[in-house]
This record gives structure tokens, sequence and C-alpha cells, in this order.
């Protein structure tokens, strides 16, 4: 398994990245808070730390922590639109159960 | 499910607990809002896609519900067809009285009597500009909130940096009343670095001109290693594109034969006018066709040579606040790194022509002009809602006139001078001037003149609860303090007993326009006749207190220790030095003081002499050594 982007969340992380002119990778994980169990980090990453794992699709270069591979293993990064707002989405296979927002989620 | 940013290493928030800021431009012309997403700072555009939000706001007549208005582009259209009640530039009347209003508005503006805040007529009742301003940052705060996905946690809105306490408490009132939570004002200029600063990263000394719709400010900054220090600013508060744009419309009525025209073509001249501005800045020529009404056309053709000839008055007083500001900043033109341009107005060929030729450099125009100030302020919020792992980015802002108090004789005593970069807190020394004197008037004054009557009455307080000591015996301590907002308080305190007073200076809304600039240039124009009036209202003050001295002594011991010769000698004395402290001469008086004093001592002595005889009389040798062990 491993983690994987969509072009739109390629395009973008590669953007923000120029943008803040430093650090080359994105750390994704999680969080065990959050109103259903465990909540996502999205983060830029200026180290990637000894026991990180490190993918690369698209041009990206996504390190995970291997705690937190367990719960997000399979992981495709998305990026919408929703009205006028528009971000990041995991599309989580492990996920069971979200809460209404699905910013936390079970597994 | 959620949309989720990209946030600073270690800097992610739990769900629902994101911090979301964003910075707001509040423009004389148009006003934008911005957010700092994933690291990128970005304008906020509607659902059309526009950036801009025109500040122009149509009150709608009253019904059972209330009022409703419409904000933006909308009301910019409705303004031609109902301009009384269709607010622009509700900026220019923030913390204004109605005195400096009036001579250039078409609205009807009415105060109350227990009112200080003049209020505009319009079918939905009387507002004021503070209310009006609230309705733009209303619509701004929706959209910012649709596009992060949640209510915002702060803001930081930009301020002209000449913007004066009451203005910029206007300010901030608006925001309350729109429901936001304001995290700092800033100046426009200083957000316009922050936004070029950080980009580009060039250390050195910049200058950043900002023209836009309604206000002119120039600021000298210096960045050293990624921190910005505002050197001076300057500027114009009634000076803009709307300037660029009534030399157009002053143009089109002397050519069309216009006199009096009704409000509604005031509108569509302005309407045409700015659209020929813009259109300008790329072409060479334009067309303008204006609806006299009764089917009367008026149309004529308008060349970039003419326009240039037209603005160039209007540009060239851009240049007189940035000599200045270079003089205080102490730089020479050669010294600058580069010149940002702000502003919709920096558009304009011929702005960046004349900019360029004064500082000999090539302005910047990377960013958006309209776009950089919002662009700066919303990564101020970032920063300052939290976003951000370390305080990357220090901003020092100045106090854009000096700061003081009324001493004896109507003179101004500076606390806190000009170009002091805020936040700041000083504090000064004062004493009695009378003998048993137990409270103290605080009069706190804002200008770079010497004497009272040509400074600004910003607020007074008293003192009270002295305890009653020999004049000069207090020791009252003032602090003036200014806060990053640029608001000011001011304590008192007597430091023997530690009786306490305060004001929160909260000026009111009754500012003469342009008095800022008023009151800079009188003070370098008159600045030997203040020495003068000074010098003398110094010796006149000590004059005074020596007189008055001198009475008392002679009330309470003349009669004992001097014939009546004696005395009248120095009642003589007394009376003529009275008589030369009300001429103009600052050093006949400083004489005549010294003569008393010549006059006066052997008194002084028999005083003196009195008054240890008194004190060891009754006493014998051996009490005052035992006395002293």
């Amino acid at each position: 398994m491993a983690i994987t982007l969509t072009d739109a969340a390629a395009k973008h992380v590669v953007q923000f990245i120029e943008n803040r002119g430093k650090g080359e990778a994105l750390r994704l994980g999680v969080k065990t808070n959050g109103c259903s169990g465990m909540a996502y980090v999205l983060e830029f990453a200026d180290k990637v730390e000894d026991e990180d794992i490190v993918f690369e699709d698209k041009g990206v270069k996504v390190i995970v922590d291997p705690k937190s591979l367990v719960y997000i293993d399979g992981t495709e990064l998305d990026y919408g639109r929703e009205g006028l707002n528009e971000g990041f989405k995991f599309n989580n296979p492990n996920v069971k159960d979200s809460c209404g927002c699905g910013e936390s989620f079970n597994v | 499910m959620a949309l989720l940013q990209i946030s600073e290493p270690g800097q992610s928030t739990a769900p629902h607990q994101h911090k979301l800021a964003a910075g707001i431009d509040l423009g004389t012309t148009n006003s934008l809002v911005a957010s700092v997403r994933s690291g990128m700072a970005e304008t906020i555009a509607d659902k059309q896609g526009r950036d801009l939000l025109p500040s122009v706001v149509q009150f709608l007549a009253k019904d059972e519900n209330g009022y409703q208005t419409i904000v933006g582009y909308e009301a910019q259209q409705n303004a031609v067809n109902d301009p009384t009640n269709t607010i622009v530039s509700a900026k220019r009347y923030m913390g204004r009285g109605l005195d400096d209003i009036k001579e250039h508005s078409v609205y009807d503006f009415v105060q109350d009597e227990d009112s200080m805040v003049p209020r505009i007529r319009t079918a939905a009742g009387d507002v004021s500009a503070v209310e009006v301003s609230a309705e733009i940052l209303t619509a701004l705060k929706q959209r910012a909130s649709d596009y992060l996905g949640g209510d915002l946690t702060g803001v930081v809105i930009t301020v002209p940096a000449y913007f004066d306490d009451a203005q910029r408490q206007a300010t901030k009132d608006a925001a309350k009343l729109a429901g936001l939570n304001v995290l700092r004002l800033i100046n426009e200029p200083t957000a316009a670095a922050v936004a070029y600063g950080l980009d580009s990263g060039n250390e050195g000394i910049h200058v950043i001109y900002d023209l836009g719709g309604g206000t002119f400010d120039i600021s000298i900054l210096k960045l050293t290693r990624g921190v910005f220090e505002v050197l001076s600013t300057a500027g114009d508060s009634s000076l803009g594109g709307d300037d660029l744009d009534q030399a157009v419309v002053n143009w089109i009525m002397s050519e069309a034969g216009i006199t009096d025209p009704s409000a509604t073509l005031q509108r569509q001249l302005h309407d045409k006018a700015r659209a020929a501005k813009e259109s300008l800045s790329e072409q060479e020529r334009v067309q303008l066709a204006i609806d006299l009404g009764d089917a009367n056309n008026w149309s004529s053709e308008l060349t970039l040579e003419q326009f240039e000839k037209l603005i160039q008055p209007i540009i060239r007083k851009t240049i007189v606040p940035c000599r200045r500001a270079l003089r205080d900043a102490g730089i020479d033109a050669d010294e600058i790194e580069d010149v940002v341009m702000v502003g919709g107005s920096t558009r304009v060929p011929m702005v960046r022509r004349m900019v360029g030729e004064f500082f000999e450099t090539e302005p910047l125009v990377d960013i958006d002009p309209d776009k950089v100030v919002a662009i700066g302020a919303a990564r101020q919020a970032d920063l300052l809602v939290g976003n951000k792992s370390d305080d990357e980015m220090l901003l020092l802002d100045v106090t854009p006139l000096s700061l003081g108090l009324e001493t004896m004789g109507g003179l101004v005593e500076k606390v806190i001078h000009r170009n002091t970069t805020i936040p700041v807190a000083r504090a000064q020394d004062f004493t009695t001037f009378k003998d048993g004197q137990t409270a103290m008037a605080i009069h706190v004054l804002q200008g770079e003149r010497e004497l009272v009557s040509d400074c600004r009455s910003l607020a007074r307080f008293e003192l009270r609860g002295i305890p009653p000591m020999v004049a000069g015996a207090a020791r009252i301590r003032v602090t003036f303090q200014i806060d990053a907002d640029g608001l000011l308080s001011v304590s008192a305190r007597e430091e023997t007993s530690g009786v306490e007073s305060s004001i929160q200076v909260k000026p009111s809304y009754g500012l003469s326009d342009t008095e800022i600039e008023t009151m800079l240039t009188d003070s370098f124009s008159h600045a030997k006749d203040d020495i003068e009036a000074r010098k003398l209202r110094e010796e006149q003050v000590e004059a005074d207190r020596v007189a008055q001295a001198i009475q008392a002594a002679l009330n309470e011991d003349g009669d004992k220790l001097l014939s009546a010769e004696e005395q009248q000698v120095i009642r003589q004395s007394i009376g003529e030095l009275i008589e030369i402290a009300k001429t103009d001469n600052p050093r006949a008086i400083k004489q005549k003081i010294e003569d008393v004093d010549k006059v006066t001592a052997e008194f002084a002595q028999r005083r003196m002499d009195a008054s240890i005889n008194k004190a060891l009389a009754g006493h014998s040798v051996d009490d005052i050594t035992e006395g002293s062990k």
C-alpha cells in the first residue's frame, strides 16, 4: 500500500511548497483527538525523522510516521472545492465512520 | 467531508478549532479581504470572481423588518439614481466632526445635540460613517467566512498611517459593530511592506508610495534581518485617485459648459471620469459621452497628453511629503533600495514616472497595487492568530504627531515625540506650582507646536488628593502609553502618596480636515516664532511665581523683619516686575527677575535667620546635641 495524490492535490501541494520557499515534503498523519476518535494532520515538513516512511507520487514527497501509517495506509489525498471554500480531502479506505464534519474518524 | 489546509510543522489544530484569520483593507474607494491558506496569502473573491468590493453602501427605505442595505458593485451602480441614500467614500468621514465634512459633501449631514457624531440622513434613518463602514466590513466578513468554511477568529484591519486616534477608534468601533474581533490595526504602508518584504527579502531602505482612492501616504521603512522599522511617515489625508477623477470632472464641466450639476449628473460625471482615467492607463485616448438629460448629449475625446496636464499638479503635490519623509528619516534618495507602489492610482503611468524620477529608482509593481495591503494584513493576521510557530515578523509602527501635556503658561511639554516607534510608554515627572496645591489638571495635546493654542486638545483629566506641600515638592509622574493600535492612554501618579488618575484617550470625533498636515507644516514654518513664544511664556511664568512668593513672604514676615521703607522698595520692585511681565520682551523680564532677587536678598537672609532662631529658641545646647545623636 502507499499514499497517493490526485492530480489536483499534487498541483496545489507543489504550488504551496514553492510559495512557502522552504521544506520539500508534505507530512500526513493522525492525532488521537477529535470528536470521533482521530484527526488528520496535514503539515509542511522541514525535516524527515529516522523512523519516517517516505512516499513519492506525482513529484510530491509525502512522509508519514509509522504509527500513523496504520490508520491511513492506502489514502488518496484529493483537492476539492465546496462553494467558495477549497482545500484537501483524505480518501482513506481504513475509515469505518467519521463525524459529521469529516474532520475526525474511527477505524 | 471537511476540506483541510496544510499547516506549519507542529501547528495542526484539533478538529473544529481552526484559527481562521483574515486581513482587511478597508479603503476609501474599494475594500478587500485576504487570508492565508496552506501558507499562501490571497485576496478572496466574491462568487463572480471579483476581488474588490467597492466601499459603497446603499440604504433602502425602512419597513417593519428594519432597513436593508446593498453593498458593493450593485450599490455603486445605484448611486447614480439614488445618490443621497448611497454613501461612497465614508472612510473620509470616519472620526470627523460636522464642521470638517460639510463643505465637500453631497450628503445631508445632521448632528444630534447629545451626540458628537455627525450622521447622514438616508431613507433608512440617520447613519454615521462608522455604521456605513460596519456594513462594508460585514460584507467582507461574510465573504471570508464562506471562503474559509468557518467563523473568523480575528482580523487585522489596515488604516492610513496618518489616521489619528479618533479615526483609529472609529475604525475599531465599526469592526465591533460588524462583529469582528480586531487583532490589530496596522498602517497600510506597513502592511504593503509585509507583503513585499517577506516575499523578496531585500534588506535595506524601502519606500512605500501609497496613492489610494482618498488618501496619500509615504512611508520610509528599514528592513534588517526580517525586521521592519518605520523610519518616518508623511502624507496627505485628503489626496488620492478621487482628486484625479475630480480633475477630469472639472475638465468635462468646463468643456461641456455644465455649471450646476444635479446629484445624479454629478455621480454620472464621476463614474465617467473614473472610467476614462482607468482606460488612459493603457490607451492613448478615450471617448467621453455624457447624458445631460432632455435628450441632450455631450461627447468629446480626452487624450493622454491632456489628461496628464490635468493631473500633473495633483501628482506633484505628493512629492512634497516624499521630500519631508526622506528628511525626517535622514535618508538620501540614493540610499533607497526600492519603492513599492500601492493603491490603484499608481497604475497611472505618469505617477510611476514621476515617483521613479524623484526617488531615482524604478518603482516596484510586482504585486497588484490594489491587493498588496490586504495581502500584508492577511499575513499579519495569520501570525497574530497563532498559525506560525514563532515570531517571524516584528512590526514596528510610529506615531505621526508628538504627544504631550500642558504646563504653566500655556506651553506644551512633549512626552512622546513624533515618529517614535510604537508600542511605547514614556514617563515624565512634573511638580506643583503653588504651595498647598492639592489637584492638578492634566491636559493631553497632540501636535508639533510649542503653545497649547496651536496644538490639538485630545483629553483633559484631573489628579486630585495630592497632599498639601510647598510648591515644587510634589513629584507627579505622568505616563503616556501608546498600544500597538496607536491608541493612547495617559496616567498620572503622585509618588509620595500614591494617588493616581488616568484616562483612555478616546478623543471626541471633532477634528478639522487636513489638520495633521497643517499642524506639521506649521511647526516647520513657525519654528522660530514658537521658540520665542516659549521663552517669553517661560519668563512670564517665572516672574509670576517670584512675585507670588515674595508677596506671600511679605504678608507673613514683612512687618516683623522690615522697616516701612524697606517694604516699600520691595513692593515697588514687585510692581515693576508684574508690569514688565506683561510686555513681550523675555530678556527684560529675566533681567527684572534678577533685579528683584537682589532687592530681596537681604529680606530672604533675615527670614532664614529668624526661622533658625525660632527653631532654636527655648532649647538648651544639650537638647540640640541630644537631638542630633
